[in-house]
């Protein structure tokens, strides 16, 4: 304790205000950017472009073509088991056959993880001017070891989660879930995106 | 950072870096490289100007409160579950680390890429205490392997070219883990892929992690780090536990500021509209056990010069580096502390105090040309701190013998120390004394003259990502 008590009385020693002046009084000029003034259907093209320029392979599909895009997308990469969270949408896997899903509850160990075909998980937003996903721990997209371990990834995103900037980003977000911004693929892997526009 | 004590000071070591053709090359390819890069990506954002006004502000704001930040980033830690350490010095950060580590009963600890603790070379604080600290960045692999300093903020590695990378894997990668393969070829991917098995090895089965941070939120106590290959996130999350070594210059005071700093951060860094991997946590999270190391050694003395404060700014973006005609011919190691270029020259001698020649000499390894000013995404006035600090200097009085006795005498205690300035005096020998006579020259020549390399490892570096 005695650092604290010391590196506290040097900080007001220094500072020219005097400590418990708080901080109203220091304004911050925030005159960039806060909002998107993009046309929503040019926010999602944008994000499929920038996320594609950062090496992720994407898709847009409509509603009723998640399914089957997914199990392309499987089965091109000949995956025999992917890693899922629990609480993935049953339909997602509608149209999947002879890939086994090994589902994260109980949690897989690393070994397991590191050896399979990959993870398929959803997002918690995603940001169209830096093509980047950004993952919380939330719904559909399970602890970060899940997605951090396997060298492929393939992410569900809706068209409704994508936002134009990284303010609009910040905003949504939750600081105290854990926070995963990935901008293109796992080192020496693979990283598939698929768009969905209901 | 007593580590670094010893140093030739800058004109001497600097003048034998520019007789370097390796890093020479290297250190040109690579600042071209990432400064047109960065120019892009800065050009097409409209609202740069008002991000960077922003990015001053909100800093500038940390700093005039930061008694108030510091004690709100304590309590919302805290709250989230996470222990908070203080250390006003690197001896104090060190121990602190150690003793933690030798809580949990582990001998090894995976590294993320951090400056602070290579400022108190936290390192070799653990090998002392018997601790293996295992670095997982591929740059900071390199160094460590080839026992070496660091010579950029981002690319560490930037004097080695591959040929030699491949030796230094060939021949040290054994002794710290996973081999390298016995055929390994010097090609970008091949160098990659040894590297991504050795090190994937290494925190899969790590138990406890080290890491930095390139912010902390006051208002919430997330702590943010930044980085390209995602070997981090893997240190930050799979250990059970985690230690954070934090500068107390890092704070911002809400999570709105955020929005400002994922933004300027890796646009002016590596010109990248975003880096590949940025990791958010607050506390201990997923299970985890988490410490946060508070970490002063030198920053309340920086915060009390009304003029030397600003450098406190800083986000280590090293886009000053890349555009710096000094730092392009002198390379990271003439600077003598793990802070190389602009922002070193700046920041070195404020923390340590005009302790040497070295930094005294630092405030003088500028031409004033202005351009790291301009580029800087938080608007540091190097160019004013610059000519203050001269100013200091010269109310010091100048050092001639001192250097070379002082210097030697320090250096000799540590062998590690001794090869480094062997390496610069050897360097320095071949010097043509066409600027700076220096005191260093007796000293014996122990390195090999480097072929220039066929590629820079910057070149590699790009291929194989
Ligand atoms: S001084 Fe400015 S430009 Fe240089 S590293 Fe720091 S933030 Fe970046």
């Amino acid at each position: 304790m005695r650092a604290r008590e010391e590196i506290l009385r040097r900080v007001r020693a220094a500072s020219p205000f005097q400590s418990g002046e708080g901080d109203e009084g220091a304004s911050v000029p925030r005159a960039y950017r806060r909002r998107a003034v993009m046309p929503r259907g040019d926010v999602i093209a944008l994000f499929g472009e920038r996320a594609a320029g950062r090496r992720a392979a994407v898709r847009h599909v409509a509603a009723d073509e998640l399914a089957l895009a997914m199990a392309a997308m499987l089965w091109a990469r000949d995956a025999k088991r992917v890693a899922v969270p629990a609480g993935l949408p049953r339909g997602w896997f509608a149209g999947l056959d002879g890939v086994r899903r090994l589902r994260d509850d109980p949690p897989l160990d690393h070994a397991t993880l590191a050896e399979t075909d990959g993870v398929v998980t959803g997002c918690a937003l995603a940001i169209a001017e830096t093509g980047t996903l950004v993952l919380d721990g939330g719904r559909a997209q399970g602890r970060r070891a899940l997605t951090l371990i396997p060298r492929h990834h393939l992410c569900v995103v809706h068209a409704d989660q994508i936002v134009h900037t990284v303010p609009e980003a910040v905003r949504r977000l939750d600081p105290y879930r854990p926070l995963n911004w990935i901008s293109g693929p796992p080192s020496g892997g693979t990283l598939e995106i698929l768009v969905v526009e209901d | 950072m007593n580590s670094f004590v010893g140093m030739p000071s800058f004109p001497e070591a600097s003048s034998v870096a520019v007789g370097d053709a390796q890093l020479r090359h290297n250190l040109r390819k690579a600042t071209h490289t990432i400064r047109a890069k960065r120019a892009a990506v800065v050009g097409e954002q409209p609202d740069w100007a008002a991000l960077r006004e922003a990015g001053a502000a909100i800093k500038d704001r940390t700093l005039r409160h930061l008694d108030v930040y510091l004690e709100r980033l304590e309590a919302a830690v805290v709250a989230a579950g996470g222990t908070v350490h203080w250390a006003a010095d690197a001896a104090e950060a060190n121990r602190i680390v150690t003793d933690l580590v030798k809580a949990t009963g582990e001998t090894e600890v995976v590294k993320v890429k951090s400056m602070a603790t290579q400022e108190i070379d936290l390192n070799a604080a653990l090998a002392d205490a018997g601790i293996r600290a295992y670095e997982t960045d591929l740059a900071e692999l390199i160094v460590q392997l080839g026992d070496d300093w660091p010579s950029h903020i981002l690319v560490p590695a930037i004097h080695r070219n591959r040929a030699e990378i491949r030796e230094i894997f060939l021949e040290h990668m054994a002794d710290w883990g996973r081999p390298a393969p016995p055929d390994l070829k010097d090609d970008p991917r091949a160098l990659a892929e040894a590297a991504r098995l050795h090190l994937r090895e290494r925190f899969l089965s790590a138990r406890v992690g080290i890491s930095g941070a390139n912010f902390a939120v006051a208002e919430t106590g997330t702590l943010v780090v930044l980085e390209s290959e995602g070997n981090g996130r893997m240190c930050l999350t799979l250990p059970e536990t985690l230690i954070s070594v934090v500068g107390i210059e890092k704070l911002v005071p809400t999570w709105q500021d955020l929005e400002v700093f994922m933004q300027l951060l890796p646009r002016s860094s590596t010109g990248e509209r975003m880096n590949p991997y940025t990791s958010m946590w607050t506390g201990a999270t997923e299970g985890q056990t988490f410490h946060l190391v508070l970490l002063d050694n030198g920053r309340t003395s920086v915060l009390a010069d009304e003029v030397g404060r600003q450098a406190l700014r800083c986000i280590r973006c090293s886009a000053c580096l890349n555009v710096c005609p000094v730092y392009e011919r002198a390379g990271g190691h003439a600077y003598g502390s793990v802070y190389p270029g602009p922002i070193g020259a700046i920041l070195t001698p404020q923390l340590r105090g005009m302790a040497g020649p070295l930094e005294e000499s630092l405030p003088y390894a500028s031409t004033l040309c202005g351009a790291c000013y301009e580029v800087c995404p938080v608007a540091i006035n190097i160019p004013e701190v610059l000519l203050d600090l001269r100013a200091k200097a010269v109310t010091h009085g100048h050092v001639g013998q001192r250097l070379a006795m002082g210097a030697a005498r320090r250096v000799l205690d540590s062998p590690r120390w001794l090869a480094v300035a062997q390496r610069s005096a050897g360097r320095f020998r071949r010097w043509t004394p066409k600027r700076l006579p220096g005191p260093l020259s007796a000293w014996s020549d122990t390195r090999d003259v480097p072929v220039p390399p066929k590629e820079s490892f910057r070149q590699w570096w790009a291929a194989s990502r």
